[in-house]
């Protein structure tokens, strides 16, 4: 190919870029809960947010990334131009990419996910035609983007339930923490090993059989309890809390849980987000390398390596302030809530990154956020601001697709030389 | 700032502030102790400075109430019913109101508790106060109610608090009853208007326990939901 160079200098750059903004704006939104609810310190959680993004985003997202690469568009509708699918991804990454940065200046709730979809579909009905999407499995990603939020608001109203049942409306709850809390801690290191495991490690040459998985899970959840174990005895009980409010050595213990939650909602973001940066690039690497329009070709690592520094880059240059923005802003939520929302986030955007379907992180925890609040766990919540977030996306999609279009254009009066379509 | 947008779904819980407002409720009807004391010893100065401060005190609260008012749009999803917290708010401030009309009362006519109605109006006062008091505990356990999620061992803690209310609010019913027989009595040797004054003084006084009381009920309602 004539370009091939520039393609992969282009990809790799758009695909950084993309990723830094993930890194700078999104994931304040996973992190800003633990923040704000004081179980981690501003540096705390960027050191938390910056090895367990990466972590999640190398380790688990290469099924989204497959996803995003070649389960929306059927490339065998441009076998005879690959160029074409190279300047579409282009356009996707640098229009999904440019919203992100247009809303995150605006104060715009937006979401990645939804931007990188809509930018894919929206150039490959223009560019390419209306049934090169594949629009059943497009239709599967837009119903998840509705289930997701739903199953983690269920997950987090049962897991308060359990809390409030377990821990916090029995006569002696600061024993009952201590006797239930290390479960929940086990819980958060058993899901993101299972998921992990069951769907991840191909790609670094792990290949494990379902019953070796459970087992490495159980171990890691084990692992995990431990150290929670140890955290808690070091904990010190104040005798003479607040008389005001007698739950604070309570939620101390919870604090500890909300760590690893927290480490736990960094992992599962990087697992899933790290696609909307990485599978464009990986499509552009697949038809620079062989020519031709693959659709059975591998995960290069190095990609998920590419998009798991560029998320860690954006967190250290940008995103940490916005961290700090953003947990100043929550007050009113204290960890043994915080804890409930992130582990019912986490858990869906795992189990949706191990199906390799590209989800919000942000909606997710929004729904969950609810879910805790159905439970009569959160002081006030603004149904406003919720509404305006989850409908976002519709605003987003055409966003994405419109620039996506423009760019497409672009890069083809640039580049293309082929025959015509 | 970007990702500000997700931090905005936690709006301000109306619990802190409606805790404040019902303690400086409290600290308004506190300051009839010193008032009545000033009232049975007839120090006019002392009197007018307590009066002062009751006033002072119930505008601040009045102050309070407005702000909580502002910040509840009907936008807000809460654990307890946005016009349970309302009323609960509304029921608060006719506390302050009533201890008002009755230092208003006294200052404005000049008036005297007759002896023999002293130590009665002293145990009316004093019950009054111990009713906002455990209407204030009971008001104090809004945030424990919410971190347990309503939960049941919290739940009867602040049912037994407010039974306890409804028992000292009986106690102010039965002073009153007392102090108007007493009236009664004296009622041949004071002049009429004094006396027709002197029952609405009672009345008033006896509202404050009153709407401690309500303010308790409609706790309670927060519970049941």
């Amino acid at each position: 190919m004539e370009f091939s160079l520039w393609y992969l200098g282009l990809a790799a750059a758009f695909g950084l870029f993309m990723a830094w903004g993930i890194g700078a704006n999104d994931v304040a939104n996973a992190m800003a809960t633990s923040v704000g609810s004081k179980a981690l310190t501003i540096k705390q959680a960027i050191l938390v947010a910056a090895v367990f993004e990466f972590a999640g985003a190398f380790l688990a997202g290469g099924q989204v990334t497959t996803t995003i690469r070649k389960g929306i568009i059927d490339a065998s509708k441009v076998e005879n131009n690959p160029e074409l699918l190279i300047f579409g991804m282009l356009a996707a990454l640098l229009a999904a990419a440019v919203w992100l940065l247009i809303a995150s200046r605006k104060g715009w709730p937006v979401s990645t996910t939804h931007s990188i979809v809509g930018a894919i579909v929206g150039f490959a009905v223009v560019g390419i035609g209306v049934d090169a999407v594949y629009w059943s499995k497009v239709g599967t990603i837009a119903a998840s983007w509705v289930v997701s939020p739903l199953l983690s608001g269920f997950l987090a109203f049962f897991i308060f339930m359990s809390v409030q049942k377990l821990i916090l409306g029995t006569k002696d709850p600061l024993k009952n923490a201590r006797k239930y809390v290390p479960f929940y801690i086990f819980a958060v290191g058993f899901i993101l090993a299972l998921v992990t495991m069951l769907k991840g490690l191909t790609h670094i040459g792990l290949d494990l059989s379902y019953f070796q998985s459970l087992l490495i899970a159980v171990v890691s959840g084990l692992i995990t309890m431990s150290i929670g174990v140890f955290a808690i005895r070091r904990i010190k009980i104040d005798p003479n809390q607040n008389a005001s409010f007698r739950f604070t050595n309570v939620e101390k213990i919870f604090g500890i849980l909300m760590v690893f939650t927290a480490c736990g909602m960094a992992f599962a973001h990087g697992s899933n987000d790290v696609a909307n940066a990485v599978g464009p690039v990986a499509a552009i690497v697949s038809i620079v390398k062989t020519g031709v329009v693959a659709q059975k070709s591998s995960l290069a690592t190095w990609i998920l390596l590419l998009g798991a520094t560029g998320i860690v880059l954006g967190l250290a240059t940008y995103g940490w302030r916005v961290m700090r923005t953003v947990g100043k802003k929550i007050t009113e939520l204290t960890p043994s809530r915080g804890f409930a929302a992130e582990l019912a986030a986490a858990t869906t955007v795992v189990i949706a990154s191990g199906t390799g379907l590209p989800v919000s992180t942000t909606h997710t925890l929004v729904g969950a956020v609810l879910g805790v609040g159905i439970a009569r766990g959160i002081g006030a919540i603004n149904l406003r601001v919720v509404r305006n977030i989850m409908l976002s996306w519709i605003i987003t999609l055409p966003a994405g697709g419109i620039l996506a279009i423009l760019f497409f254009f672009l890069f083809k009066g640039m580049f293309y030389n082929g025959p015509v379509v | 700032m970007s990702g500000s947008y997700f931090s905005a779904i936690f709006g301000k819980s109306p619990v802190r502030p409606l805790q404040e407002h019902m303690e400086k409720i409290l600290a308004c009807v506190r300051e009839l102790t010193p008032f009545t004391t000033a009232v049975l010893a007839c120090d006019r100065e002392a009197m007018l400075i307590h009066h002062r401060n009751i006033v002072k005190m119930e505008n601040e609260a009045d102050a309070l109430k407005k702000e909580l008012r502002m910040r509840l749009p009907s936008t807000l999803f809460m654990p307890i019913d946005r016009r349970d917290v309302l009323e609960v708010l509304t029921m608060q401030d006719m506390v302050a109101g009533s201890v008002r009309d009755v230092a208003g009362l006294i200052v404005g006519r000049e008036m005297q508790i007759p002896a023999p109605m002293a130590k009665y109006y002293k145990k009316l006062i004093k019950r009054s106060i111990d009713a906002c008091q455990q209407a204030f505990d009971s008001i104090n356990e809004l945030d424990e109610l919410i971190e347990t999620g309503f939960g049941k061992v919290e739940r009867k803690l602040v049912g037994r608090l407010l039974m306890k209310l409804d028992v000292i609010e009986q106690d102010t019913d039965a002073i009153q009853v007392k102090l108007r027989s007493e009236l009664f009595k004296l009622e041949d040797e004071l002049h009429p208007v004094n006396v027709m004054f002197l029952y609405k003084v009672i009345e008033s006084t006896g509202t404050i326990g009153d709407r401690a009381q309500r303010v308790g009920s409609r706790l309670q309602l927060m519970l049941a939901r």
